[in-house]
């Protein structure tokens, strides 16, 4: 079966980060599909490359750049999402003027289409939020 | 229809729109764990549903907040695995934000 | 291009939280790919239509206007829980636009008929 999952909040303050994470890993151990995971809202800011989380805790960020190279997953982070929170890669940094890229690896930024792409090519589609 | 809810019962009215809105299965993630347990208000609650909804409740989320030594009868605890199993046999579901 | 049923279900107060916002561009992309699109307001989501937004003092982007566009999109299927208005003293009167109001059990018909459930 094709997954698509939508996470709507950033990571730590919610706990839906977390729970899309695990749900993503145990979708692909039961050898089903992930087709996108979809960031929206808040959910962008799961893309920061720039997080330095304690030592002894899990690093919500990289995990996610991992499970992505490690399992050729498609994560897109909402354009307009995006530019409101301040998620910026190389086309977004000329588009706007910006001084700075952040956009952590793995992840792409991309138009709301690819999230009703996923509707339209998936399955299943479970939303985490608050 | 699979109706995930994950805010506690004495947080929002999450458990009573899904209660509310039909039939299917119930799963209780995150802090929505906490209408599963034993001797809460909404025990009562649950019970009265169990006629039109199979409960569920996430194992790690009920361990996390220490309930999983109170849980209600009748709620069946899973996994992450066996919430993906949910979603596949229902053809939708709903999170109750 | 598949044309499947997108219902996206609308359950909290505008501009406390931007859910409501961010909801209303997700439905003009869901109906410029020609999609089955219908919205249902529930619990604080039936406020988000309450006529009579002026955002000025808040300094927000007001967007009841959108409203009146969604029929350019061809998204005509607007359900409102009849109990969520009686819960906050409104009826059909006091909203933006017309709707369909419906018992929370036929909302919950119309929801177990989509493909797509989008919660916001």
């Amino acid at each position: 079966m094709k997954f698509a999952i939508m996470i709507s909040e950033g990571p730590y303050t919610h706990q839906a980060s977390d729970t899309a994470f695990h749900f993503a890993k145990a979708v692909l151990a039961k050898g089903h599909e992930i087709f996108r995971v979809f960031f929206y809202h808040d959910g962008v800011n799961n893309a920061t490359r720039l997080t330095t989380p304690p030592q002894d805790d899990r690093n919500v960020v990289s995990r996610w750049s991992k499970l992505a190279e490690e399992n050729s997953l498609d994560m897109v982070v909402c354009v307009a999402a995006a530019q409101r929170r301040g998620i910026v890669d190389e086309g977004e940094m000329k588009r706007n003027g910006k001084d700075a890229t952040n956009l952590a690896p793995g992840f792409r930024i991309s138009g709301l289409g690819q999230l009703i792409e996923a509707g339209i090519q998936s399955d299943r589609l479970v939303v985490f939020g608050d | 229809m699979l109706h995930i809810i994950n805010k506690s019962p004495y947080d929002r009215p999450a458990l009573d729109s899904a209660l509310a809105t039909g039939e299917g299965a119930i799963l209780l993630i995150e802090d929505g764990v906490y209408a599963a347990v034993k001797g809460g208000e909404v025990e009562g609650k649950i019970r009265g549903a169990m006629g039109e909804f199979k409960f569920y409740a996430l194992t790690a989320d009920l361990e996390a907040r220490g309930i999983n030594d109170r849980l209600m009868d009748g709620i069946n605890t899973i996994d992450y695995a066996g919430f993906v199993d949910l979603v596949a046999e229902n053809k939708t579901c709903q999170s109750w934000l | 291009m598949t044309t499947k049923k997108f219902m996206m279900v609308n359950r909290k107060a505008p501009y406390g939280t931007i859910y409501a916002w961010e909801a209303l561009e997700v439905v003009l992309i869901a109906a410029a790919f020609e999609q089955d699109v219908s919205l249902a307001f529930l619990d604080d989501g039936v406020y988000q239509l309450k006529k009579g937004h002026q955002t000025k003092g808040i300094e927000v982007k007001g967007f009841e206007k959108t409203w009146g566009a969604l029929e350019d999109y061809d998204v005509t299927k607007l359900y409102v829980d009849q109990k969520s208005l009686a819960q906050r003293g409104l009826t059909a009167e006091d909203l933006a636009i017309p709707v369909e109001v419906l018992s929370r059990a036929e909302i919950g018909k119309l929801m177990e008929e989509q493909d797509v459930l989008l919660s916001f």
